[in-house]
């Protein structure tokens, strides 16, 4: 069996190349891959096209790359607990397209799945639509979306086995799934990387074949956003 | 007039039994807590959850397990996890029978504006778009005028569009009213101490009064 398991993050993102398209895996800044965005850090690697429902916020996840203008164009829904992003968007230093969450989260499915394009209601009559085929099925509006793919994806999980096998927890699933799917080389780091057989295969959520190199991930912060509680 | 709390009690009650029900960020998020004891019902969240519970105490707070507004959460007993195409695939294909959301701007043809602010806010649609899209029903919480006075209810939104002839209901600090298939605002519904006359004036799209308003 091909070896899956590398070193590390820098090991595995070590052959991520200027001008690459990435997608990263994460909603906000729950499920996202730590370990790797902090060695394309330290790589340097520049003029990335990131696929990231979220930006990060400002010194942590993408927001970080964002920092050090290695991101040249941001595919995204929403971004708005990113000052330095909105200043580099509004400024024009950064390139960048929203796009409805479905319609991403489809995009990236419809990637790794084979289908060239979808249509969806998303968007109709909005910004999003512009220069989009509109076609109508069964008397409502419907705008036609393209897949996408990526280089490399960089997920997150919370187990996974050396044959990449990816079990997620919580919701910190998201995107982690479809942007498995749809990078060319993806790359999984795991909380607990566990020996083959481990893990229950009724419950895997990404199956092995979607993951190219996996790796303990360490040091996890896993901020939070927001943490909201109750005085009990 | 009702404040942010008070439009969203309002809301609560629009809520039935058996609902699933997506909350958008701000005043909906608020609805959670006015929701009827006895009333069944469960709360999507779109980043891939079933069945939101309250907020966690200090002692169960979980970096694992957020809201859309990127809140901490619980789950509860019968929640469901999955993953954003999943979360979509459930928006889109009808399956959610309420959503609530915020709205900057909404025109008499239940168009609806809240992402953008050419210019100045560039936040962007999150799972807006999609929502609007698709939901079987859809009520607004948002302010009947800006700071300024300046109405929100409009014969057609200034701000980029969200979606088009979308929303059904809207419950402002002032008053609920519905928009009606053919165009214009039905006023349901006055908030307390707000007169007919008050609403006609903070009210720049076709506003449609027919009897007398409780």
């Amino acid at each position: 069996m091909i070896n899956k398991v590398v070193r590390d993050a820098d090991e595995a993102v070590k052959d991520i190349f200027d001008n690459a398209v990435v997608m990263v895996g994460g909603f906000g800044l729950s499920g996202i891959p730590e370990n790797c965005l902090d060695a394309l850090l330290r790589n340097g690697v520049k003029g990335l096209t990131c696929i990231s429902n979220n930006a990060g916020v400002d010194d942590f996840g993408i927001g970080r790359l964002l920092k050090t203008r290695q991101v040249k164009k941001m595919i995204s829904s929403y971004v708005g607990e990113n000052e330095e992003f909105e200043r580099q968007l509004l400024s024009g230093e950064l390139e960048v397209e929203l796009i409805p969450q479905g319609t991403l989260a489809e995009r990236c499915r419809a990637g790794g799945a084979g289908i060239p394009a979808f249509y969806t209601p998303a968007g109709v009559g909005t910004e999003v639509a512009q220069g989009k085929e509109v076609r109508e099925f069964n008397g409502k509006l419907y705008l036609m979306e393209h897949w996408l793919r990526a280089d490399f994806s960089l997920v997150k999980a919370w187990k996974g086995d050396t044959t990449g096998n990816l079990i997620y927890r919580g919701t910190s699933r998201n995107f982690n799934p479809m942007m498995a799917a749809a990078g060319r080389i993806t790359i999984a780091e795991v909380e607990e990387l566990v020996p083959i057989g481990e893990l229950d295969p009724n419950n895997i959520h990404t199956p092995g074949i979607y993951v190219q190199r996996i790796f303990q991930g360490k040091n996890y912060e896993k901020r939070i956003e927001h943490r909201t509680v109750t005085k009990s | 007039m009702l404040d942010k709390v008070g439009i969203a009690k309002r809301i609560a009650r629009e809520v039935k039994d058996g609902m699933y029900i997506n909350l958008g960020i701000g005043i909906p998020t608020l609805v959670a807590n006015y929701i009827p004891a006895n009333l069944n019902v469960v709360l999507q969240s779109e980043n891939g959850l079933l069945g939101i519970g309250p907020f966690p105490t200090e002692d169960k707070v979980d970096p694992d397990l957020i809201n859309a507004g990127k809140q901490t959460i619980t789950m509860l007993p019968g929640s469901a996890l999955f993953s954003s195409a999943e979360s979509f695939a459930m928006i889109r294909g009808g399956h959610i029978d309420l959503t609530i959301l915020g709205a900057m701007e909404v025109s008499e043809q239940g168009d609806i504006a809240n992402w953008k602010v050419p210019g100045k806010m560039v936040k962007g649609m999150g799972g807006a778009m999609d929502l609007v899209a698709s939901a079987n029903h859809i009520i607004v919480a948002m302010q009947h005028c800006s700071k300024d006075g300046t109405s929100k209810l409009l014969k057609e939104c200034t701000l980029p569009i969200t979606g088009l002839r979308c929303v059904k209901r809207i419950v402002t600090d002032m008053a609920v009213l519905d928009v009606l298939p053919s165009g214009g605002f039905k006023l349901l519904e006055r908030a307390p101490g707000v007169s007919v006359e008050q609403i006609k004036n903070a009210t720049a799209g076709k506003l449609i009064i027919e009897g007398d308003i409780p």
